[in-house]
């Protein structure tokens, strides 16, 4: 990141002691943002930019958003915008998508991904597969958005991952940001995308901040759909991640540096189409791969990716099979013990990778 | 009268206390077994008569309803409490203001029918028979709590109640077939014995039923099946209502709509401070004005049902009642790990389920 990278230049240049160009001791303080601040600018950017852009949804307009993610929107653009929608998701996103065939650019917005399924068959039959079954005629330039998998204590019916459900589906773009940076990056690409892109939010992160780098700032930053990216480098094992649990990956590798193990972690960023290459090029250098997931085990994320290294060239540098660490494969308990014995933790993480190096 | 008196006096001078609270209760009030009240006549939609608009009100049922509404009021407040404390985590939505439409109802009903609601469950909940104990313990997510401390606020259920639905609608077609239009329209079709039940509280989350509906005469939304709009702050209302709705159903008539006007103190949920879409004065208009707990104990103590220092009787027992199930709910222990992975399928041979990692396993059992 952008500050690290800022630590490593300064040795260098006391050392050559040439012209500075600029006086400056520190970097610049760092602006945090967080990322709910960063899909609310990445929207009133794309807003801005694109009158065929338009939210709707329960709740996004007056009262702010459920998750407040659309704060301020209502106010600067108006009713024709940002629309309230009553509680009617069938009906809402049936009319979304209909309208990204008639030419506009909407962006809908499930309250949590939970509420897509009453949807789904909007999504994946009349979004989905349109531009291919019309031999490609129509287009459905359609941006599904909302907070995906678990939460805190929201119980069973609120807190499914539905990644591998849409990331299953040829005619979907899926990506899952991780910090501001993604988000922002991921929402503008996804906006922008003349295709139905759904974007899975987390809504534990929404109050985290992170460093925006500079580049982030700017009205035109976008973080292409389909390219994973290491956050960061290491030797020993591959640690393949996306969302929420990218953060405790890179925990675990904190942990784990001190005992010698160095762990590339990556996040994936995008779930559809999935940047398989970024993977296989690290497993090829570390020979250990383990997969992070929040969703359940089964047909999931974490079991693609298996698959997908055993049918390329990584396979044969791989000293041990690939491991996955997922949710538990249970409905999502309420009582706080079972709830978080049910989500990957950082010790799991850990666990499974000492497991892996056979350590 | 007077050996009523007399019986009531000596009474509290042999000491034989049935409260432990020595109050002296010297009444010389006229106690009525019963009495009859006017209530609101309910809107009607084709539907040639409906519920009437007197009912007789015994002392022993209004007693009934106070403290069953009291109970129900004092702990959704108690769940307030816990939630600030942080006890109760996740979603919990409290229904304060709506007690006489689960108690109305209930008077209305059979224990033997079946229930099925939305997420704002808590009141039916313990008319259908739960305790505030096993209650505020699934809130709180322990083992003692009616769903084994798995579901949490949103999923408790009972014999003949199926619910608590965290999903909006979803309830409609379980307890029918589709969504709710679907659902009208097949149980009209089939005559299914079905009362849909509306409580028009006005607000869906942050969103005013004029911004979300196109007609908010709900009781009318049945289209073909008839309906009745009923006074949901008053409990006789809603206990004649719901008998002429059941009756209705039960003569093989086929589906009623049935809709109670009522109102909720609280936001929608706990993360909803309920003031951003309607003012302060509006929620304490509904409460000086139509408070339903307020309007029976009225209703009784004028009529000469019950005394004023009874239900203040009925206030402490049931603060004492709550504050032991909140103790309950705090002290009783978490449900055991080893049980996670319990009650996936019903009526199924053990078998093993995966936890974060193929090295982490839990038994499954029915």
């Amino acid at each position: 990141m952008a500050a690290v990278s800022g630590l490593m230049r300064r040795p260098l240049e006391q050392v050559s002691g040439l012209l500075r160009r600029r006086f400056h001791r520190t970097a610049p303080a760092a602006l945090q943002v967080t990322v709910r601040e960063a899909i609310n600018q990445g929207m009133d950017e794309e807003l801005e930019r694109d009158e065929k852009v338009f939210l709707l949804g329960e709740e996004v307009a007056q009262y702010d958003g459920a998750y407040k993610v659309s704060r301020g929107l209502w106010k600067k653009y108006g009713d024709k915008r940002i629309i309230d929608t009553p509680i009617s998701e069938m009906g809402f996103a049936g009319i979304a998508v209909g309208a990204a065939m008639a030419g506009l650019r909407p962006i809908c917005e499930f309250m949590t991904f939970n509420f897509s399924m009453q949807a789904i068959d909007q999504v994946i039959n009349s979004a989905a597969k349109t531009y291919y079954m019309s031999g490609g005629h129509q287009p459905v330039p359609i941006v599904f958005r909302g907070p995906n998998g678990a939460s805190a204590g929201v119980a069973a019916q609120h807190s499914q991952c539905f990644a591998a459900w849409y990331g299953h589906c040829p005619g979907l773009k899926v990506v899952s940001p991780w910090n501001s940076e993604d988000a922002k990056g991921l929402i503008k690409s996804a906006i922008r995308d003349n295709n139905p892109v759904v974007v899975l939010e987390n809504e534990l992160m929404y109050g985290v901040p992170f460093e925006f780098p500079s580049e982030a700032q700017s009205k035109d930053f976008l973080i292409p759909i389909g390219k994973a990216k290491i956050e960061r480098q290491g030797t020993h094992i591959t640690v393949v991640s996306h969302s929420r649990p990218v953060g405790h990956c890179l925990e675990a590798a904190t942990v784990l540096s001190k005992e010698g193990i160095e762990c590339e972690v990556i996040n994936m960023r995008t779930i559809r189409p999935m940047d398989i290459e970024t993977i296989e090029a690290s497993v090829m250098k570390t020979n250990h791969l383990i997969t992070v997931e929040g969703g359940w085990p089964q047909f999931g994320v974490g079991a693609e990716v298996c698959a997908r290294i055993m049918e390329g060239p990584a396979f044969n540098f791989l000293d041990a099979p690939a491991v996955r660490v997922t949710g538990a494969d249970v409905p999502m308990p309420y009582a706080k013990i079972l709830e978080d014995n049910s989500v990957p933790q950082v010790k799991d993480i850990i666990f499974a990778i000492k497991k892996t190096l056979n350590i | 009268m007077k050996k009523m008196l007399a019986a009531a006096v000596s009474r509290v001078l042999s000491g034989v206390a049935q409260k432990p609270a020595s109050r002296v209760l010297v009444a010389s009030c006229n106690y009525s077994n019963d009495a009859t009240f006017e209530i609101k006549k309910c809107d009607l939609y084709r539907l040639e008569e409906g519920p009437p608009v007197t009912t007789v009100l015994t002392r022993e049922d209004g007693l009934k309803y106070y403290r069953m509404m009291q109970t129900i009021r004092r702990m959704e407040l108690k769940a307030d409490q816990l939630y600030k404390q942080k006890f109760i985590r996740g979603f919990c939505h409290l229904c304060d203001g709506q007690e006489a439409c689960c108690v109305g109802l209930e008077a209305g009903i059979n224990p033997t029918d079946h229930v099925i609601t939305s997420y704002r469950a808590h009141g039916l909940c313990y008319t259908r028979g739960l305790s505030v104990r096993a209650i505020l313990a699934e809130l709180t997510g322990r083992r003692g709590g009616c769903a084994k401390g798995k579901g949490g606020s949103m999923h408790m259920y009972a014999k003949n109640f199926y619910g608590g639905n965290g999903i909006v609608g979803a309830q409609g077609p379980l307890g029918a077939g589709g969504q709710i239009f679907e659902a009208y329209n097949m149980a009209a079709l089939w005559k299914l014995p079905c009362v849909f039940v509306c409580e028009n509280n006005l607000y869906g989350m942050g969103t005013s039923a004029e911004r979300a509906a196109a007609s908010t005469d709900y009781y009318k939304r049945g289209h073909f099946i008839p309906g009745l709009r009923v006074d949901g702050m008053d409990v006789l209302c809603v206990r004649e209502a719901t008998r002429f709705a059941a009756d209705y159903c039960r003569s093989e008539k086929g589906p009623i709509v049935m809709e109670l006007q009522t109102y909720r103190y609280h936001g929608h949920s706990m993360s909803d401070p309920g003031v951003s879409y309607r003012t302060r004065q509006e929620i304490q208009n509904v409460r000086s004005k139509s408070d339903p707990i307020m309007l029976l104990k009225d209703r009784m103590v004028n009529s000469k049902l019950a005394t004023v220092e009874e239900f203040k009787e009925i206030d402490v027992e049931v603060r004492k009642e709550i504050n032991d199930a909140a103790h309950f709910a705090t002290t009783d222990p978490e449900p055991p790990l080893e049980e996670l992975g319990h009650h996936i399928y019903w009526d199924n041979p053990p078998f093993e389920v995966r936890g974060a990692s193929q090295w982490i396993k839990f038994k499954s059992l029915s």
